[in-house]
């Protein structure tokens, strides 16, 4: 998986690396997306937002289409300023959870098993985390 | 103040937060939550959201450049990181009932050690370490490069490196933090990890670890898109300035003056919250 990882890996080093990069780019690439959309919709929150910003010295949390998974998409396929940041922000929250899934399969490709099982359990907590209806 | 110039004014803040965290190393997550709060005057809930937020850009904006340097262990990583993400679900989970005036204290105390830790040096070298039975088990010993060439080290105490991972977790999830020195600690001083080994493969678990918690704090309506938006976006443009600039800077004054800075708001968040202020 990485060339200071431990274990020998059916890959080889090469492999290794070049697997490494790839991880490497998708992340900074994910990130850059997700600034951009970000980007966006913090431009029509300003142009189109309220004149005065929200008052953030008293908390009363976000409603339901700012807070669950298929709301936020929802509202950001309708171009609303707020879901349109709130979908950037989960694609930045997707990067680190891409990052574990392509691990799962990296160590897959090495026939690691006991780190396939480690890692889907760290990929299944956070996975657990975005979609659990108690918000935990 | 209009909507415009909250943003401008959150996004100029958080970009000089993130480029003194990613000159320092420390990470701009930890002015970030005492900006919002105290200059601010944001609820800590939601500067902890905000926060948390610009911890996995910084985090998965710098990994292309540590993952080149071929430093970081995944195998030490991923198996620290069941630690680290069962503690940010813990943390969060607290977060939700401890009142916002003990997470102000808590969080002051963990910035004062991160304060104190700017101020200590490097770790030597730990090579020549005898193998480990756990840490043999479980595949962790690696190699990294030096100029002599590939450098293979030793895996230590791993049940008190996991344990300690834990409480990085947790805190992460409290507060919204990376909690990058705590991570630290737990690889380069008790796992005996080399520093730099340390440092990459921390710099990876803390973007997991901040989803990990993100992901609790957006079910929970913790994390405001008008206040996460110009915070993610300042401290993003910030770390890639700081890390541009990086090889030219006094890393060493910047360190104490950041030490300093850091070591006046862990005070100040100590003492709103136990005047019951934040």
């Amino acid at each position: 998986m990485t060339a200071a990882g431990g274990g020998a890996g059916v890959g080889g080093k090469v492999d290794d690396k070049s697997v490494e990069l790839f991880l490497g780019r998708l992340l900074r690439w994910g990130v850059l997306l997700a600034a951009l959309v970000v980007f966006i919709g913090g431009v029509l929150l300003v142009v189109e937002g309220p004149d005065v910003p929200q008052n953030y010295r008293v908390f009363r949390g976000e409603p339901v289409e700012l807070r669950a998974v298929a709301q936020i998409v929802h509202s950001a396929i309708g171009l609303h300023a707020l879901g349109l940041i709130q979908f950037g922000l989960l694609l930045l929250i997707a990067t680190p959870v891409a990052r574990v899934l392509f691990s799962v399969l990296g160590f897959a490709l090495e026939r690691d098993w006991m780190y396939v099982v480690i890692t889907l359990l760290v990929l299944g907590l956070l996975v657990y985390t975005l979609t659990s209806h108690s918000g935990i | 103040m209009n909507t415009l110039e909250f943003t401008l004014v959150v996004a100029l803040g958080s970009f000089l937060a993130g480029m003194l965290g990613s000159l320092t190393g420390l990470g701009g997550g930890v002015v970030i939550v005492p900006l919002l709060t105290l200059v601010f005057g944001v609820d800590i809930r939601y500067a902890i959201g905000a926060s948390l937020v610009s911890v996995i850009a910084t985090s998965s904006g710098a990994a292309a450049a540590y993952l080149r340097e071929g430093y970081s262990n995944m195998r030490v990583g991923m198996f620290l990181e069941i630690a680290t993400t069962v503690g940010a679900v813990s943390g969060a989970f607290l977060a939700g009932y401890l009142h916002t005036s003990m997470i102000a204290i808590v969080f002051g105390v963990v910035l004062l050690y991160s304060a104190y830790t700017t101020t200590k040096k490097e770790a030597g070298a730990t090579t020549g370490m005898a193998p480990d039975r756990i840490a043999t088990a479980l595949r962790l010993d690696g190699t990294y490069p030096t100029d002599d060439g590939l450098k293979s080290y030793h895996v230590r105490n791993v049940p008190i490196g996991f344990g300690l991972m834990y409480v990085a977790g947790v805190l992460s999830g409290l507060l919204g933090i990376g909690s990058g020195a705590v991570k630290v600690l737990a690889m380069d001083q008790a796992m005996k990890i080399p520093f730099k080994v340390s440092t990459t493969t921390s710099n990876f678990m803390i973007g997991v670890t901040a989803a990990a918690s993100a992901g609790i704090y957006l079910r929970r309506g913790y994390i405001d898109p008008g206040l996460a938006m110009p915070v993610m976006l300042g401290v993003l443009a910030g770390a890639l300035v700081g890390a541009k600039v990086l090889p030219g800077a006094k890393v060493r004054t910047l360190r104490i003056v950041f030490g300093v800075v850091i070591a006046a708001l862990a005070i100040e968040m100590i003492f709103q919250g136990v005047r019951g202020k934040l």
